[in-house]
């Protein structure tokens, strides 16, 4: 069975470029690029990744993250969240709300790859 | 090897520079080329009008080939090598390093100058940045897009073939995503560019009071009377809180002006010197009106730039009127470990301390702090307090005497990495 990942992201290209690049990891993608439905997609989806934006249309990354960490079996659900802000107190929030691992923009196509390999089986050995 | 017995070493860099022979210069000044030899090896000491010939035949100041011509010079450099930490640079030889290669000295002057430049750049932005929301806003479109050119540019630079579908797709997202660039990295510059200078981009109203009182000079004749103050003289201001704040500054400076007139002023200056205290006894007033008054005076009545900074009791930076040398954030958040914030703790007592800024300039500066009750007092009601410190600069002369307080501008810009005060890290020591 294909490895399910749900891309959260609002930027119609940098969806496709990461979509392009998971699938031909051999990851199933599904995207979405609204926040404020986005913990509902991401429990009728039941991915074994997320990718989250932070700045989303609806509602932030941060809030969903939350909001996500609250439902039962979502605790350890990985996150990879992609900003273009990188201060610290935005990492250090992430942190605090439950991120898995935190990227900011511009990322490499490599970092990404290596991120969402490395979240998936670290949650697998689990 | 001390400075001036380096003019020979200066002349023969400088001589090469021109690209002149020994034999050339010294035919040109009237003096053998053995002689000249015997200069350039600083063998022989050279003034008066065969150094002057020489300078004009090298075309440049005499000034430039004798002690003292490199005197700022020397200093950056001086400045270079203490900003480099544990670089072993020998100090000790930097005149001779700037009499021998007075090329190099230059390139690394002015390449000091330059970082200290694009730190100062990086302050601002990064202040900017934490409070900005259009600025962040712009960012994040610029960065965004960066990404998605990023990510699409590198699959389709790998090797071996991509699907034809895919590979148009990803040339016109690239197409897409370049011209969306192109625009908002223009937006971005042109604001950054009009907030510079625009009237309309003044962010807060505190800051458009603050470029309305700069833009005067933090003077106001029109007010020296201490009459009322007219309505017009705010019209200006383009957002209505601005205007209130304005006016009620502008009420204060009248109010100052009374009690303190300018002329009595200037004369208690004369007899006082810079000495707050005094003033205040002399007009029987409290020292934040003093203060005020001090920092609203002209060059003409005080020949020195002094700095003036008001917060309130949360720390909220409420006026401020910058002095070169200390820098002061543009939206709060200072270092709480300037004596503005230590007056807070101690309301009513008068704080004075010798600080110096760590930073580029490590200029010392005298810091004079009260806090006082913003309002009357009245039973069973807290007082509010507010703060306020006048910033004086110090003679250089007077530096290095007693042992000056380290201070910041604000966390995100402050290299000092084990400070009690910090609240968060440093933007300087993640490789900025």
């Amino acid at each position: 069975m294909n490895r399910r990942v749900l891309l959260i992201e609002d930027e119609p290209n940098i969806t496709e470029a990461i979509r392009f690049l998971l699938t031909r990891d051999g990851w199933q993608v599904v995207t979405h690029a609204d926040g404020s439905d986005a913990v509902e997609v991401i429990s009728n989806e039941n991915p074994d990744l997320v990718i989250l934006d932070l700045m989303l249309p609806g509602k932030s990354g941060m809030e969903i993250l939350r909001e996500l960490r609250e439902l039962e079996g979502m605790e350890k659900l990985p996150v990879l969240m992609l900003t273009a802000r990188g201060q610290s107190r935005d990492r250090e929030m992430a942190e605090k709300a439950g991120v898995s691992r935190f990227m900011t923009k511009p990322f490499s196509n490599a970092e990404v790859l290596t991120a969402v390999r490395d979240l998936h089986a670290q949650a697998t050995q689990l | 090897m001390s400075r001036d017995t380096l003019t020979g070493s200066r002349i023969r860099e400088r001589r090469l520079i021109a690209g002149l022979r020994q034999s050339d210069l010294a035919r040109d000044v009237g003096i053998s080329a053995s002689y000249l030899n015997l200069i350039e090896h600083n063998r022989r000491r050279i003034g008066g009008k065969l150094l002057v010939d020489i300078a004009a035949v090298l075309g440049v100041e005499p000034s430039m080939l004798t002690e003292g011509a490199e005197a700022a010079l020397i200093a950056t450099l001086r400045e270079a090598a203490v900003d480099a930490g544990a670089v072993a640079a020998e100090v000790s030889r930097v005149d001779e390093f700037a009499g021998r290669f007075p090329g190099w000295a230059e390139v690394l002057a002015k390449e000091h100058r330059r970082v200290a430049s694009l730190e100062r750049t990086v302050e601002t932005l990064s202040d900017r940045l934490t409070h900005d929301p259009h600025l962040a806003a712009s960012l994040h479109e610029v960065l965004s897009t960066a990404a998605s050119i990023r990510s699409t540019s590198s699959i389709l630079a790998e090797p071996g073939e991509l699907e034809a579908e895919w590979r148009d797709r990803f040339h016109r997202n690239l197409d897409q995503d370049a011209e969306r660039l192109a625009e908002s990295s223009k937006a971005l510059v042109n604001y950054l560019d009009e907030s510079e200078t625009s009237e309309e981009r003044r962010g807060v109203p505190l800051e458009e009071v603050e470029a309305f009182v700069a833009a005067n000079g933090y003077h106001f004749e029109a007010l020296e009377t201490g009459a009322p103050v007219p309505e017009a003289m705010t019209q200006g201001l383009t957002q209505g809180a601005a205007r209130k704040i304005g006016q009620d500054l502008l009420s204060q400076y009248a109010v100052d002006a009374k009690v303190m007139p300018i002329a009595d002023i200037q004369k208690a200056l004369s007899k006082h010197g810079m000495d707050p205290i005094a003033l205040s006894r002399v007009f029987r007033t409290d020292l934040p009106s003093v203060f005020r008054r001090l920092a609203s005076l002209p060059p003409e009545i005080l020949s020195y730039e002094v700095g003036l900074v008001v917060c309130d009791a949360s720390g909220s930076i409420l006026f401020r009127k910058p002095l070169v040398g200390f820098a002061l954030p543009r939206h709060g958040e200072a270092c709480p470990l300037w004596p503005l914030f230590t007056a807070l703790s101690r309301p009513l007592v008068p704080i004075r301390r010798r600080v110096a800024q760590l930073g580029r300039t490590a200029a010392e500066f005298d810091c004079l702090a009260v806090a006082w009750p913003q309002d009357m007092p009245e039973f069973d009601r807290d007082p509010v307090y507010r703060s306020i410190m006048l910033i004086l600069p110090v003679a250089s002369a007077e530096t290095g005497q007693s042992d000056a307080q380290l201070v910041g501008s604000s966390c995100r810009i402050c290299p000092r990495d084990i400070c009690g005060a910090r609240r968060e890290p440093s933007i300087l020591s993640e490789g900025f």
